[in-house]
């Protein structure tokens, strides 16, 4: 009776609508309210860095693609998300090639020398990311500013930080901390120290108009937005982000610190939300996922307080990233009905 | 039920299932469509293989005249059902025919005389008097197999070895698959009959505690089947509305809070589970004599004209169903006997209503993903370990199984797999998770059996 062929599949017969594109969508989605203001707040210069790194990933994906004679795949959202994460994680100042290039090598050597999508071992973004900082230090240095010449040095609270930020010789409220901490780390003696100055003097400029640092790191209340609004469309697991923070703010409080600062500066919550929570690079389980936060977390601390770096985001999720094999490896729901309770056995 | 205090510790201890999924239901097309009976086709075909174990060999030969209920095909096997014929009428020929599972399987064609004449043979039997053996000897000669898809003998069900005595019998009314009501319809029409059915279960087991478990997304069966249920002082559970909740692991781990373990079943923990569709065929055949030769059918789909719960004679070709439903609308694109999740696709539509056939679902062109098979590409999302019911790692699996790695298969314990396919389903980059599991599953077992058959020859020799 049919003159028509049916189609025939093994089940499931239906699929959720969920797609690698819808993910990645939402997660830039999710980073759009930080990306906007950086710009807001840093000015065109932003813009350009933010423009030449994304269009350095698609570029570099694209080329290997080209390449190996593969499918092209920019329409998944994923190489524009590495670009897009990239710059975020890079000073607002940096010369427009170096944001084109961290792009281009975090699409190539972070990801598709692996194999694309799915088999790289390290944050695509971080490699990108650690390259421009290796390679181009004293640009990365320059590149950040002073909140004096974005005009928004008004309140006395940044004035007082801004003190502590040239003192420090450095840009970041964190390396400003660190002298305020340890004194005799100043480069202009334990007198050169600005007075007046504490941990609680930053919230309010890092929560919600940070100039001192990268892109991303411009309002921290801007970054928890977009991490609740992944948690609540399920993109992201729970799990990684407050393990590594909660691991990193219960540290610091342990050797006396302010654990709501060193939670609000620095690439902490940029890292712990849209960065560790990568899923190729992370572990799969949710019991993995604890060990990895952890894990990360006190790589975070120790290279914040026991290394010559004010920060340790970037290779604490590096070094993390990879463990994430081995911990598959040995971190893995263990079946039905082993290992937990047993099944009542009667007679 | 003991004390409250108990209930309420019990109720804490008890181990819960939050995984799986949520597709979208689509019961709406059929859910209000009371059970309609259809006549009988002209020609019924009636496969000797309807359920899960040895085929029958046929009783009867062309040209034999046979009444609605008589046995025409049997087996000496323990693991098996008999089949009856479902019409009066003649033996046309007996030969092999497609069958809803993709083979061909002997099958009896029987000429309808339109008389439904039924067996003069066929007594009612009085449970309450019959001693728990005959009553599952009873219910082997019915041919009532697992009404819910998986159609094993139900009498097999009903005869645990001494070892494992059965405290409670859970009658699974979740119905988790979209799109299909027979089982609602059943309880909301037959609530009387589910119950009796229940009891007739628990007397042939000795079991003292009698459970009905339904999705809590079922209200009206909720409130019929509690009424019946609470004058027997038998209890009626409510699930959450999440597939697999009807998977007999998932179901006992819910309702109990008891684990089967790894390649156990439910009768380890004291447990037997029957479909609700079953227990009523039970309380049915008691009542009448008449064995299995009818169910339950939802045929349904957007281009279904009039999608419907069928009462229909087993034999009637998936054709001659849909056309008992008004036909379709448009060109069907993918037939699928049983539900979108664990259904079986079907290459044509001249393949009979059998035993485990709970559903007919036709897609449109539209509605089909037509996918080709590639290589697994990961993102590691780990949406899939999230929602595997069984705790697996179905992404890692099916990677062992492309590559035909038994030994990963092995460590990952690919065998606890129920194929519930919630893998696939919630899998961004469209894998074919479960597909893949279910190729290492039968690897994995090919390979075990080779491995025992050589221990043994040199044992032997």
């Amino acid at each position: 009776m049919e003159a028509h062929r049916l189609v025939l599949s093994s089940s499931p017969h239906i699929r959720e609508r969920i797609t690698t594109r819808s993910i990645m969508l939402q997660v830039i989605l999710a980073l759009m309210p930080v990306t906007i203001y950086s710009v807001v707040i840093h000015g065109v210069h932003a813009f350009y860095v933010i423009f030449f790194s994304v269009v350095g990933a698609l570029l570099g994906e694209y080329l290997v693609q080209v390449a190996r004679r593969v499918q092209i795949t920019l329409e998944d959202g994923s190489a524009f998300l590495t670009g897009l994460l990239l710059a975020l994680t890079l000073p607002p100042h940096l010369p427009w090639w170096i944001a084109l290039v961290g792009g281009l090598v975090a699409t190539t050597l972070g990801k598709q020398v692996f194999g694309g999508l799915g088999h790289n071992i390290f944050n695509p973004a971080l490699v990108g990311r650690a390259v421009v900082f290796v390679s181009w230090a004293s640009h990365v240095a320059a590149g950040y500013v002073k909140s004096a010449e974005i005009g928004i040095a008004s309140t006395s609270t940044h004035r007082l930080i801004e003190k502590a930020v040239d003192v420090a010789n450095g840009a970041s409220p964190l390396a400003a901390m660190k002298i305020v901490y340890d004194p005799s780390t100043s480069p202009l003696g334990p007198a050169g120290v600005p007075q007046g100055i504490q941990a609680s003097t930053y919230y309010k400029p890092l929560l919600f108009a940070n100039p001192w640092g990268c892109l991303g790191e411009v309002s921290a209340a801007l970054l928890i937005l977009g991490g609740l609004y992944l948690l609540a469309v399920r993109i992201i697991d729970w799990r990684i982000p407050v393990s590594y923070v909660g691991t990193v703010a219960l540290l610091t409080a342990v050797i006396g610190r302010d654990p709501l600062f060193y939670v609000l500066a620095g690439g902490l919550l940029i890292g712990a939300i849209f960065m560790a929570t990568d899923y190729v690079t992370s572990p799969l389980s949710r019991g993995g996922r604890i060990i990895y936060g952890v894990g990360l977390g006190l790589i975070t601390w120790l290279m914040r307080f026991w290394s010559n770096n004010p920060e340790g985001v970037m290779f604490s999720i590096l070094f993390m990233n990879g463990l994430t094999p081995i911990i598959d490896r040995y971190v893995f729901p263990h079946g039905y009905a082993k290992g937990g309770k047993k099944g009542r056995k009667s007679g | 039920m003991s004390s409250p205090l108990i209930s309420v510790i019990e109720r804490l201890g008890r181990r819960r299932i939050t995984r799986g999924v949520h597709p979208p239901d689509r019961k709406e097309l059929t859910a209000e469509k009371p059970i309609r009976k259809v006549p009988a086709p002209e020609t019924v075909i009636i496969p000797l293989v309807q359920h899960v174990g040895a085929p029958c060999r046929p009783v009867v030969g062309k040209g034999d005249r046979v009444y609605m209920g008589t046995l025409i095909g049997d087996s000496d096997a323990y693991v098996s059902a008999p089949v009856h014929s479902s019409v009066s009428g003649t033996v046309v020929r007996i030969a092999p025919h497609p069958h809803p599972t993709g083979k061909e399987v002997e099958s009896i064609f029987i000429e309808n005389d339109g008389e439904e004449a039924r067996d003069p043979g066929l007594r009612p039997l009085i449970w309450q008097e019959m001693e728990p053996a005959d009553i599952v000897q009873a219910i082997r000669r019915s041919g009532i197999v697992g009404l819910g898809g998986a159609a094993f003998p139900t009498h097999v069900k009903l005869s645990p070895p001494k070892d494992y005595p059965i405290d409670t019998v859970i009658i699974n009314g979740a119905e988790c698959e979209p799109y299909l009501t027979s089982d609602y319809r059943i309880m909301v029409e037959r609530a009387e009959e589910v119950v009796t059915g229940l009891m007739i279960i628990m007397k042939a087991l000795g079991a003292k505690r009698g459970i009905i478990a339904i999705e809590s997304n079922k209200p009206l069966a909720i409130g019929r089947i509690s009424e019946v249920a609470h004058t027997y002082d038998l209890e009626v559970f409510t699930l959450p509305t999440r597939y697999p909740q009807g998977a007999e692991k998932v179901l006992i781990s819910r309702v109990l809070g008891r684990e089967v373990p790894s390649g156990g079943l439910p009768m380890h923990v004291g447990v037997v589970v029957n479909n609700v569709g079953t227990a009523q065929a039970i309380a049915y055949y008691f009542r009448t004599g008449l064995p299995l030769v009818r169910r339950v059918v939802t045929v349904t789909g957007s281009i279904v004209a009039n999608p419907s719960n069928i009462l229909v004679p087993l034999g009637t070709t998936f054709s001659e169903a849909i056309k008992s439903c008004g036909g379709l609308t448009a060109q069907a694109s993918k037939v699928i006997m049983g539900g979108p999740m664990m259904g079986i696709a079907q290459y044509t539509l001249e393949v009979p209503v059998v035993k485990g056939t709970s559903g007919i679902l036709v897609f449109s062109s539209g509605e089909v993903d037509y996918e080709i098979p590639r290589a697994p590409v990961c993102i590691r999302c780990g949406r899939c370990l999230a929602v595997c019911p069984m705790r697996l790692v179905p992404t890692q699996l099916a990677k062992g199984a492309f590559v035909g790695n038994l030994e990963e298969l092995e460590r990952l314990d690919v065998l606890d797999c129920m194929e519930c396919g919630s893998c696939a389903y919630t899998c961004p980059t469209k894998n074919q998770l479960v597909q893949l599991i279910r190729l290492g599953k039968a690897e994995l077992t090919a390979h075990k059996k080779q491995q025992e058959g050589k221990a043994e020859t040199s044992q032997s020799s």
